[in-house]
């Protein structure tokens, strides 16, 4: 059996002392379900956030700086003591926050809700969540708005947004995307994609409910999202190329030029945006020409040929690789040497 | 090597220099840059966000279109935004046929397809860098070894993460490449917090306080540590940590003035090109003081 060291980082609150390094050498370590179910061993090992429980030795002590094994209580989350985090006061507040139960119209019908499997399948992935708090431990927004709803409870949130009982799907959305630490405070950083044991990719599911509160919703949200979203697709479908000098204006107006200019809140918005365009003017790093004129590309007619027949269908074609996994891979067995692994 | 070229769009509109130190550097490197004049925005997680339909479809006529470059390697970006935006793309296009072939229907009319496999690849100029031209190929090429530079990197999250579509699996130390190309280049890596960290660009417009708190923080930390200037292969992260610096300042409320240079300008300086060629003078923060540091080494 070979040894291991560990450095973990202790700490007790009732000491009045700081936290301090403590190194052990082990040759075994366990507890809990030991199966990545219970959700309970959630660390941080050589900086990352994880399970410690389906962390293999060997491997965690390849990546170990010095030799030894870092372990260390998840972040974004006050410590209680050692390695355990008060999860209360985040994790599961936050999961509270977007009201994590079915609230379905009218009464309940006699026996079992009837619902066809197939619509089931969209929210299994968002369902799969063990509450572990990984991603919110390395939550790269949370990192610096504490208020942000984070990852784990926002794919909670497309759960019941997602479920065809729930009768409540346009509130909840309008809720979410209006609250300034909700869907549109997420930076797209794919930290909670990264680190989720259960394969939830939390991002994934925040991006879905970003995708019904605009498209299928039309929330015309206070933080933005609908405006900035709309405008940069607008945008390529015309021009084929962003440009961010028309990018600001239009994701201030919901899309359109127009209105960014008689909407007061978009205005005031777009003017304390404007010194960052006329710096980039003054700079020398934009011309005059770049900032106020779009390029196009040649083939436009094209693209916006895809644009009409791809937005023509009603039913939107997703494929989440989660549910019907990577069935060309084996077919092969090779992969591009740009390594797109499903 | 001749390589299918794709610049992205941000390179050609508010980060020019990029663009321009791009075609600098790489006669120097010995690359042949087919540039993809007809291929559209990679979408940048926004279209997916709206359309993922729409966004493998316009993504995969990229790939066709690079596919269809006579006697190209494979084809290279220059923006870690592009590289991830693409490989989420095609990493659902790989993953099943019937879904690469309705997508294909799409192209039908401009004659276009995208094939799956084989060995075209699309890779970040960083990658290009380690995996195909070669480390010791570009230290040959180095004519003004940066000593005394002090560079932080920053990766931006497309390319880092997540590591099972990035193909981490093929190649372990992606992570690692930028620190890898700063000591090839003479200078020396910094460690700082923020390397691999997002740089809050995605978010700038609807939560700004979110944003540049991210970006100030990251470049408070490498200035903490010591760094001279900041590198990275996103143009993106460039907006968010050299254009909004003087806001981003508020936001961490202390001065900050930390250069940021795209990778190809570090790599130009390295090969010993000239300032104005790379665009130096092109950034919102001075970059005065690595010009003058790598002026003095040219001297000595
Ligand atoms: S993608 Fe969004 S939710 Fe996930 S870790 Fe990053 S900021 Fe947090
Ligand atoms: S989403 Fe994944 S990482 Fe986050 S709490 Fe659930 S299981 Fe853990
Ligand atoms: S990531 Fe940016 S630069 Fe690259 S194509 Fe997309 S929008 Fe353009
Ligand atoms: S750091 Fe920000 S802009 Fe750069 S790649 Fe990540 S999300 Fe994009
Ligand atoms: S011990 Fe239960 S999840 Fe790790």
């Amino acid at each position: 059996m070979p040894d291991y060291s560990l450095k973990i980082r202790r700490y007790n609150p009732e000491s009045g002392q700081p936290a301090y390094w403590q190194q052990f050498d082990v040759d075994l370590a366990g507890c809990s379900c030991q199966a990545a179910i219970c959700g309970s061993c959630g660390v941080r090992i050589n900086g990352m956030s994880r399970l410690a429980c389906n962390t293999k030795l060997g491997e965690a002590a390849e990546d170990a700086p010095n030799g030894a094994i870092v372990v260390e209580p998840m972040g974004n989350m006050p410590v209680l003591k050692d390695l355990i985090v008060d999860m209360d006061a985040v994790h599961w507040k936050k999961v509270q926050r977007v009201v994590p139960w079915l609230l379905p119209e009218g009464d309940p019908p006699d026996r079992e809700y009837i619902v066809d499997p197939e619509s089931m399948i969209d929210i299994t992935q968002s369902m799969a969540c063990i509450h572990c708090g990984a991603c919110v431990s390395a939550c790269l927004s949370m990192e610096v708005d504490p208020e942000f709803i984070g990852p784990a409870a926002l794919a909670k949130a497309y759960r019941f947004v997602g479920d065809p009982r729930d009768a409540f799907t346009e509130d909840r959305l309008l809720d979410l995307a209006e609250d300034p630490h909700g869907i549109y405070d997420c930076t797209h950083c794919f930290a909670c994609i990264e680190v989720c044991p259960k394969d939830v990719a939390p991002m994934n599911q925040i991006m879905r409910l970003r995708r019904r509160a605009t498209s299928d919703y039309g929330i015309k949200d206070g933080n933005n999202g609908y405006g900035h979203e709309k405008a940069f697709s607008d945008l390529i479908e015309k021009y084929g190329l962003l440009s961010e000098a028309q990018l600001l204006p239009k994701s201030y107006g919901d899309g359109s030029l127009i209105r960014a200019q008689v909407k007061p809140a978009a205005l005031k918005e777009l003017t304390a945006k404007l010194p960052t365009v006329i710096r980039g003017l003054r700079s020398g790093k934009v011309s005059p020409k770049t900032a106020l004129i779009h390029r196009k590309l040649k083939d436009q007619d094209q693209i916006r040929r895809m644009y009409k027949e791809v937005e023509s269908h009603e039913d939107r074609l997703e494929l989440n690789l989660y549910i019907v996994g990577d069935s060309d891979a084996e077919e092969e067995g090779t992969m591009a040497e740009g390594g797109q692994e499903g | 090597m001749k390589l299918a070229y794709w610049p992205g769009c941000v390179s050609r509109g508010f980060t020019p220099e990029l663009h321009g130190a791009m075609a600098a550097v790489a006669p120097k490197l010995g690359l042949e840059l087919v540039e993809l004049d007809r291929a559209n925005c990679c979408g940048a997680g926004f279209i997916s966000e709206h359309n993922q339909e729409l966004a493998d479809t316009l993504n995969a006529r990229t790939f066709a279109l690079a596919q269809g470059v006579d006697g190209a390697a494979g084809m290279v970006n220059i923006c870690s935004t592009c590289q991830g935006a693409q490989s989420e793309c095609q990493e659902r296009l790989d993953a099943d046929a019937a879904y690469r072939a309705h997508i294909n229907e799409h192209l039908e009319p401009e004659g276009l397809e995208y094939e799956r496999g084989g060995a075209w690849w699309n890779k970040n100029l960083l990658w290009l860098l380690v995996e195909e031209i070669g480390l010791d190929a570009l230290r040959e090429r180095v004519v003004r070894p940066l000593e005394g530079l002090r560079v932080g990197p920053f990766y931006g999250c497309y390319i880092v993460r997540p590591t099972r579509r990035l193909g981490y699996e093929l190649y372990p130390d992606r992570d690692k490449y930028l620190e890898w190309v700063i000591e090839a280049c003479g200078a020396a890596p910094v460690k700082y917090a923020g390397s691999h960290k997002c740089c809050g660009f995605p978010i700038v417009t609807t939560n700004r306080e979110t944003s540049l708190r991210q970006a100030g923080r990251h470049m408070a930390d490498a200035l903490d540590a010591g760094a001279d200037c900041v590198v990275t292969p996103c143009p993106l992260c460039h907006l968010n940590l050299d254009l909004q610096q003087p806001e981003s300042q508020a936001f961490v409320e202390r001065d900050l003035g930390i250069p940021v240079l795209h990778l190809p300008q570090l790599i130009g300086l390295a090969l010993g090109l000239d300032f104005k060629e790379l665009g130096l003078h092109r950034h919102v923060v001075k970059t005065d003081e690595v010009q003058a540091k790598v002026a003095a080494l040219a001297a000595a």
